[in-house]
């Protein structure tokens, strides 16, 4: 040990000095760690759009199909059904889906779609993520003087057939409507919007 | 010759001195009734988690194509493989009855008052990892319950402003529950939240032992050095790291034998219970294992009915009863953060709930009424009926501890005895 005497302020300078340096490395070290919890790129990939043939599709029925893991619906909405989605605006919570983010613009329309009798939505409440159901005859039992609809078992949030939120649940928001386009009369590109990239 | 080994080994880690300071010489009040007993049961359920859970990884296959097959391998075809799964999915449940009433007992005798306030913190910790434990087990299986309980809670996160869509995803590591989530649940379980919870508990047993045992009188044992006349000493030997900084009175026991020997006893009829469920009701009528969990996960269908396992039940009716996404969730976390805030909400002086006032254990009962009320509306399908109560019960909840920080500050108390009373 050598005998000169004690400076502190250089060594509150070396302190700090390596207390950042350290700290910034620490920071570094984190971040493989937290970002290895985002999607691989396997998973990203598996975002692809998917084709839909609606040539079997019979009115009033829904077909389930996987777009980025999660259910996609697609639904042929009848003339009843399509006349009802006029009458119940002041029961909505956001029947003129006003919020942007919840569909593409060529879907904030009444019928929420853009070939009007065909609803494509993703099949997932806005609330908790639960799937909900679909009542095509008989949704009179969950809102009165609606004959069809979609009810989520986990918490019982109510949607009309354009996926509107019903006020008073605990969903807050329209399902949502993914990006797709019409390839032909027959087959639904869902995924991507006609001008480019979802 | 074992004195020599002994000897040997005490010149290099203090093991003696540890066991006397531990077990042999630690004073336990002599008053402690059968609701201390639960803090040694959820440490051998603990040691039961763990030991199953090892087998269990010897067999189980983390993968979102080979989990739920394992499962039923391990059923089927693994020699006794279905007692250690049994062993660890009624553990599991085992678990939160032994913590609940570990809980509810240090809210009865004030056992998170001063000085025991990090004690009380550390148990909280305790139970938060250990329900981030049990969360990530129930994944394991890649049942349908599994899938959509899991798709649920991680949704929660998604109800914080800005940041909840991204955090959510990152948790997931996809854009719905899946393999991928899978996979890291189980590092998680496996490994990371059993190293946690071992630690805490090391750490939770170091602060009791410091700060001492509380009783059923909520009576201090030990007293300022030098104010205990002779006669009122215990007459044991106590180690003298108590002794030296405390006089300590007539009113307690070693820790070993006398206090281990009737935990042992509670044991005894703890297993009995056990051995029932596990061999006669392992699934206890779909409360430990749901019945959609003999399923296998399907993420383009939601069962009918989807729940948490009963342990979460109460915190899910108060969820449920909140008809606001963000509001819900904070009132659900705010739940279980105002019971970490325990030690300052009760301003009291008084710890037992024996000599406090009339209010107090009226307050003390509906709470527990309230509790295993929500418990019941968060496991069960809603009804009218249930559209009413669970609100009122989630009020009930919470006016606990609004109540208690009222009227703790002025408390009409009865005197507290000099010394504990039996």
């Amino acid at each position: 040990m050598s005998n000169a005497p004690v400076d502190n302020s250089r060594r509150r300078f070396l302190t700090a000095a390596t207390t950042v340096v350290g700290g910034a490395g620490a920071v570094a070290v984190a971040v493989p760690f937290i970002a290895s919890w985002n999607p691989s790129a396997r998973a990203k990939s598996a975002g692809a759009p998917v084709e839909v043939d609606i040539t079997k599709l019979e009115l009033g029925q829904l077909i389930r199909v996987e777009w980025r893991g999660k259910p996609v619906w697609v639904v042929y909405r009848t003339p009843k059904m399509l006349e009802q989605l006029g009458q119940i605006g002041d029961r909505l919570l956001d029947p003129e889906s006003s919020e942007e983010k919840q569909q593409p613009s060529y879907a904030q329309n009444m019928t929420r779609s853009s070939r009007e009798e065909i609803l494509v939505a993703v099949g997932i409440c806005t609330h908790l993520g639960c799937s909900p159901t679909y009542i095509s005859e008989g949704y009179e039992e969950i809102v009165e003087g609606v004959s069809s609809g979609f009810h989520c078992p986990c918490h019982g949030s109510k949607f009309d057939l354009a996926g509107r939120v019903f006020k008073g649940v605990p969903a807050g928001l329209n399902l949502q409507i993914p990006p797709y386009y019409y390839i032909d009369d027959t087959t639904i590109l869902i995924g991507k919007d006609k001008e480019g990239a979802a | 010759m074992f004195k020599t080994i002994v000897d040997w080994i005490d010149a290099r880690i203090p093991m003696t001195r540890v066991y006397n300071m531990h077990m042999a010489q630690y004073p336990a009040p002599k008053n402690m009734n059968f609701w201390y007993v639960f803090g040694f049961l959820a440490t051998i359920v603990l040691v039961n988690q763990i030991l199953t859970g090892v087998w269990l990884t010897m067999s189980y296959v983390p993968s979102a194509e080979g989990a739920f097959a394992s499962v039923e391998y391990i059923m089927r075809d693994v020699e006794y493989g279905w007692v250690i799964r049994y062993m660890h999915s009624t553990g599991a449940s085992a678990f939160f009855v032994v913590v609940y009433l570990h809980m509810f007992r240090g809210m009865m005798y004030g056992s998170y008052q001063k000085p025991r306030e990090l004690l009380w913190l550390f148990g909280m910790f305790i139970y938060l990892a250990l329900m981030a434990e049990a969360f990530m087990g129930y994944l394991l299986p890649w049942g349908q319950m599994s899938y959509w309980g899991a798709q649920v809670i991680i949704s929660l996160f998604g109800a914080i402003p800005f940041v909840g869509d991204d955090l959510a995803l990152w948790i997931r590591g996809d854009y719905v529950v899946s393999g991928a989530t899978l996979n890291r649940f189980f590092a998680l379980h496996v490994i990371a939240l059993p190293l946690v919870i071992v630690i805490l508990v090391f750490l939770h047993i170091v602060a009791l032992h410091e700060v001492g045992s509380n009783n059923p009188d909520g009576v201090d044992v030990k007293r300022k050095k030098g104010t205990v006349a002779e006669e009122d000493k215990t007459k044991f030997e106590f180690h003298e790291y108590y002794t030296s900084k405390k006089d300590i009175l007539n009113d307690v026991v070693p820790f070993f034998p006398h206090m281990v020997l009737k935990d042992l006893m509670a044991f005894g009829v703890f297993i009995f219970l056990f051995c029932y469920v596990m061999f006669f009701n392992p699934d206890f009528n779909g409360k430990f294992i749901e019945h959609a969990n003999f399923e296998t996960a399907n993420p383009l269908k939601t069962p009918e009915h989807v729940f948490p396992v009963w342990y979460f039940t109460p915190f899910y009716a108060i969820l449920k009863a909140v008809p606001h996404k963000l509001m819900g969730v904070i009132a659900m976390f705010g739940a279980i953060i105002l019971l970490a805030l325990l030690p300052w909400i009760d301003r009291g002086k008084v710890r037992s709930v024996r000599y406090r006032c009339g209010l107090h254990k009226v307050n003390l009962w509906v709470f527990a009424i309230s509790f295993i009320a929500l418990g019941y509306f968060g496991g069960t399908p809603a009804t009218a009926a249930s559209d009413i109560l669970a609100p009122v019960f989630t009020v009930l909840y919470f006016a606990f501890f609004v109540a208690l920080w009222i009227y703790s500050k002025n408390e009409n108390t009865k005197p507290l005895p000099d010394r504990i009373t039996k």
